[in-house]
């Protein structure tokens, strides 16, 4: 079997979006990864992220690697731009795709063996190139495609289905993104949607770099007992040290926050979050309270989730290259050739 | 002026010079200087000089990997004829770097010249009697004038250059202006560098028989003509193609092409409202991402390019791969240098013919374009991005440092004004909204080439791209007549690219039994070879290969002679091993010649090895 056609069932009373456009213009081709598999529901999640932020599905751009992760950009979004590259190497697709074109969304998807083993180089500069990307990370702490080998991201002590322990030490892409410079970076479970929709909200209309951490188990290889990256670990062990709102712009959505434990963060598109703290001395715009703060819930072997670090205010790629707003493929021929004089005049230097 | 006896030029037993030699306008000089004490820009004044004098000239730089220190080579040769291949011999050498003297003083002909600077004369460069060696005290001349350190050691450049002048018979006037040119409102530095040539100048002009037997003439042969290198003449390709991303990683000897088309984009690609650039150029963190962008880009609708070359070809394998099996256009710029590994980094060759021609794993084979010089190098470079728009594929430029970096003399490059990007099937926003379906692997004209579509234009227009197996629909799949279908198809489309790639330069007559096959930088050394045996009453026909896949004008061209050489720059026949796996071509008609020790090929090599060859197989 190739692909299985996702049956369409459009029910006259469906909601629309904004865009007139149903739930169902958002989903993409049925889903071939392993039954309960955490990545599907992250898939139903961007869906209801793109769906509830009125995206035009052709100006959304979604890109992936290599890996379970990477095929998942073919189970959402069916009428968007999709390009499904090679392993590790995203990124830089994805920002030579933006030097074409700044004014489209885009979603990059990865995993753990593609993001933090052959990609972490990738990884590391469009983080400091900041390029504006949703960037998700599903992460299950094992390379499900080939079988069940450990990655990067795999616990010390977390053992594999056979039972030998992984004795390496975990690569978290959290704290490398925020000690690299990272302007937003998030982590959640693929189990807590309700955590995880405003998280891909806030990133995707994050200008810049917008890291989402999905701890995202695999039924197959990696949700047994000594696995720190099963639904039953996960859900023991995660711990919130911020709750995320995002407020869509022009939105007439009134919320009272208790005074002192939220910040506010106004984003690029007129939008705005809203950040409850639940830890007194965990401060998500401070970006060494955030490194502290991560390090320390994971030395406890607990898995700190929520919006963790946000900076709005840095340049993104496009910005720091001084390039144009227009895209760069709309520009007409003449305004990108000089002309046969300006070349005779530039050939004057040259004898 | 105790010093100026002591150094009394010290001649050796003077020769008789040869009449050949004697000719004016046809000479050799060979600078030998340290690494990084600024005699490049004096090297270049000497050369664009004669250039400026209407005498055909070429340079020719030997470099270390080096920053400073090292020793480093640079040759000017003028040529009535306008050969710009090495003359193969030194009838001038200005010995400026004592660690190398030995060398340079081996390598200069007999009957030839060798400049030093006698501050510090030297016993050991008067063992040869058959040349004549001149001795200037350039160091304590600077030392006298000029008081910064920095001073000292430029102005004994420019100093040489003088003498160079006075020893040529060349025109004071046209160099000076040549400084005015360079230097402008720098009045200081104008000053100083016209005070070094003339006590060079000076010096030669009261101490040595001026002009020598190889004295300059001015002439007319320079006009409408610049001296350009091939890496700029790539970027304005770029830039006049319309090409409006670039990603790269830094390599020798590929660099300065991307440096050259940031300085043209300073100038040309400015925004008028905003000021901001109509361009984006993206310095990746490897080969592997500058390929990713630069297929991000050509898939995203623009035209997009990366400079390497060999090592960036090793890395770039996987995506060219993928390139050519999701059919993204982009344009690489493969400047060979010596390899295997990291190689010689600063040494020119033609190592990365097969490399290029099959990049990647599985089926893959790219097209080619082999340019022999800069002019071609700017008109195959807008061909090349027409090619990948048109074909849908990375297309792979192969030039080489000789081109590249080196100082060519090429006709003005003239653009056509009626030139418009030729950007293949792309379906507009208006189009799209006429089909029902758009299908983005289709082959509707069987031609191979299928239509796509730019994203974000269009609803209707998007698409999967995927390297993994996909049917003509553009879905996923893993079903084998699907998956063969469209490899199948991609060769249909290889074959419609030999209708559309430039034609080979042939050279041919009916008469001749023998002929010379060659490629890229290898075509000059050719000419004078040629040239040189048509004077012995010996005919070859010539065909040079411009681009793969190869047309059928080269099968039947080689098939039409008893013995072909040839000829190409690398140990293992690259070019020779390409032709016999993609031709019915009988290995016999084959005759391997190949020069591969990273220095550009010259004539003088060339006619011996030909004449051995053809002595052996007219004795076979």
């Amino acid at each position: 079997m190739s692909y299985i056609k996702k049956p369409k069932i459009l029910r006259d009373n469906a909601k629309r979006n904004e865009l007139g456009m149903t739930y169902n213009d958002y989903e993409g081709s049925m889903s071939t990864l392993c039954a309960g598999c955490g990545h599907d529901s992250i898939t139903g999640a961007i869906i209801e992220t793109v769906f509830d932020l009125n995206i035009p599905p052709h100006r959304m751009i979604k890109l992936s690697g290599i890996g379970c992760s990477s095929k998942t950009p073919a189970y959402f979004a069916s009428q968007s731009h999709g390009f499904n590259s090679v392993h590790g190497r995203m990124p830089s697709v994805a920002t030579g795709a933006q030097s074409a074109n700044s004014q489209m969304y885009y979603i990059g998807v990865s995993g753990d063996g593609d993001t933090l083993s052959i990609g972490i180089g990738q990884f590391a500069h469009a983080i400091r190139r900041n390029l504006n990307m949703l960037y998700i990370i599903e992460n299950n702490g094992v390379y499900g495609l080939t079988k069940g080998q450990f990655s990067a991201s795999a616990d010390i002590g977390s053992t594999a289905k056979k039972g030998e322990p992984n004795l390496q030490t975990p690569i978290d892409p959290c704290q490398v993104a925020i000690s690299m410079g990272a302007t937003f970076v998030a982590r959640s479970f693929s189990g807590d949607r309700e955590q995880l929709v405003p998280l891909l909200k806030t990133g995707l209309m994050h200008r810049g770099f917008a890291l989402v951490d999905v701890i995202s188990p695999c039924v197959t290889f990696n949700d047994h007992l000594g696995s720190t990256k099963s639904y039953i670990h996960t859900r023991e062990h995660k711990d919130t040290a911020v709750y995320t709102d995002y407020i869509h712009p022009l939105s007439e959505i009134e919320v009272n926050y208790p005074e002192g434990s939220t910040v506010q963060v106004d984003l690029h598109n007129g939008g705005k979050v809203v950040l409850s703290k639940t830890h007194s001395n965990y401060n998500p715009v401070d970006r060494s309270d955030a490194i502290r703060g991560v390090r320390e819930s994971s030395d406890k072997g607990e898995i700190l989730t929520g919006l963790l670090y946000i900076d709005e205010s840095q340049a993104d790629f496009i910005e720091n290259e001084n390039t144009i707003e227009t895209p760069l493929n709309e520009l007409a021929f003449q305004n990108l050739c000089p002309g046969s004089e300006k070349l005779a005049e530039l050939q004057k230097s040259y004898k | 002026m105790l010093w100026m006896k002591i150094n009394k030029p010290l001649r050796g037993k003077q020769r008789q010079v040869e009449v050949s030699k004697a000719s004016h306008n046809n000479f050799t000089v060979k600078f030998a200087n340290v690494n990084g004490t600024g005699s490049s820009s004096a090297n270049g004044l000497f050369m664009k000089s004669i250039f400026r004098m209407g005498i055909p000239v070429v340079g020719k730089n030997y470099f270390p990997s080096n920053i400073q220190g090292l020793p480093t080579w640079y040759e000017v040769r003028a040529s009535e004829a306008g050969y710009l291949a090495p003359s193969g011999g030194v009838d001038i050498m200005v010995a400026m770097n004592a660690e190398t003297y030995l060398q340079d003083l081996a390598a200069v002909d007999a009957g030839g010249y060798l400049l030093y600077d006698s501050t510090w004369p030297r016993e050991t460069l008067m063992s040869r009697d058959d040349i004549t060696v001149l001795g200037v005290p350039f160091a304590r001349m600077c030392n006298e004038k000029f008081d910064s350190a920095r001073a000292r050691t430029l102005m004994k450049n420019t100093a040489y250059v003088g003498s160079l002048a006075a020893l040529l018979n060349m025109e004071m006037s046209v160099i000076e202006q040549l400084l005015l040119d360079i230097f402008g409102s720098k009045t200081n530095l104008i000053d100083a560098n016209k005070m070094a040539l003339q006590m060079g100048h000076d010096y030669a002009t009261s101490n040595f028989d001026c002009p020598l037997p190889f004295e300059t003439k001015p002439m007319s042969k320079t006009e409408g003509y610049i001296m350009i290198d091939g890496n700029a003449t790539a970027a304005l390709g770029c830039l006049y193609a319309g090409a409006t991303v670039g990603a790269w990683y830094p390599i020798t000897p590929s660099t300065s092409l991307m440096d050259s088309f940031k300085s043209y984009c300073d100038k040309f690609r400015k925004d008028k409202e905003t000021g901001k650039n109509n361009y984006a150029i993206i310095q990746a963190e490897d080969e592997l991402a500058a390929i990713g962008m630069t297929l991000g880009a050509g898939w995203n609708g623009c035209r997009s390019f990366t400079p390497t070359s060999g090592p960036g070809i090793s890395l770039m394998n996987e995506f060219l791969g993928f390139g050519y099996y999701a059919e993204i256009p982009a344009v690489v710029f493969d400047v060979q240098r010596t390899g295997p590994s990291t190689g010689m980094p600063t040494r020119t060759q033609q190592g990365d013919i097969l490399a290029c021609a099959y990049a990647s794993h599985g089926d893959t084979r790219h097209v080619c374009l082999y340019p022999s010089n800069p002019e071609e190098v700017f008109h195959f470079t807008i061909q090349a991005f027409d090619l990948a728009d048109q074909l849908q594929t990375p297309v792979i430029l192969l030039s080489d440092l000789d081109i590249g970096m080196n100082d060519w003399m090429i006709k003005d490059l003239q653009w056509d004004k009626k030139y418009q990007p030729n950007k293949g099937k792309v379906l507009t926003a208006d189009e799209l909204e006429e089909v029902e379906n758009f299908y983005r692997y289709l082959d509707k004209d069987g031609d191979g080439i299928p239509y796509r579509t730019i994203p974000g234009s269009h609803p209707k227009g998007s698409y999967f791209t995927r390297g993994s197996g996909h049917n003509k629909l553009g879905s996923y799949t893993e079903d084998a007549q699907e998956y063969q279908d469209l490899v199948d198809r991609l060769l249909v489309k290889w074959e419609t690219a030999k209708n559309l790639l430039p034609r080979p330069i042939i050279d041919f007559s009916d008469s001749n039994d023998y002929a010379i096959v060659s490629i890229g930088s290898c075509d000059d050394a050719i000419r004078e070879a040629r040239d040189a045996f048509s004077n012995k009453g010996l005919a070859f026909n010539y065909l040079r290969i411009t681009a793969f896949p190869f047309v059928k004008e080269v099968e039947e061209f080689i098939q039409a002679h008893q013995k072909n050489f040839v000829i190409e720059q690398n140990r293992d026949g690259q070019l020779l091993k390409l032709l016999s796996m993609e031709t019915a071509i009988q290995r016999e008609k084959l005759e391997s010649i190949r020069m591969y020790d990273g220095i550009p090929i010259f004539s003088k090599n060339l006619v011996k090895e030909i004449s051995n060859r053809l002595e052996a197989v007219e004795t076979a």
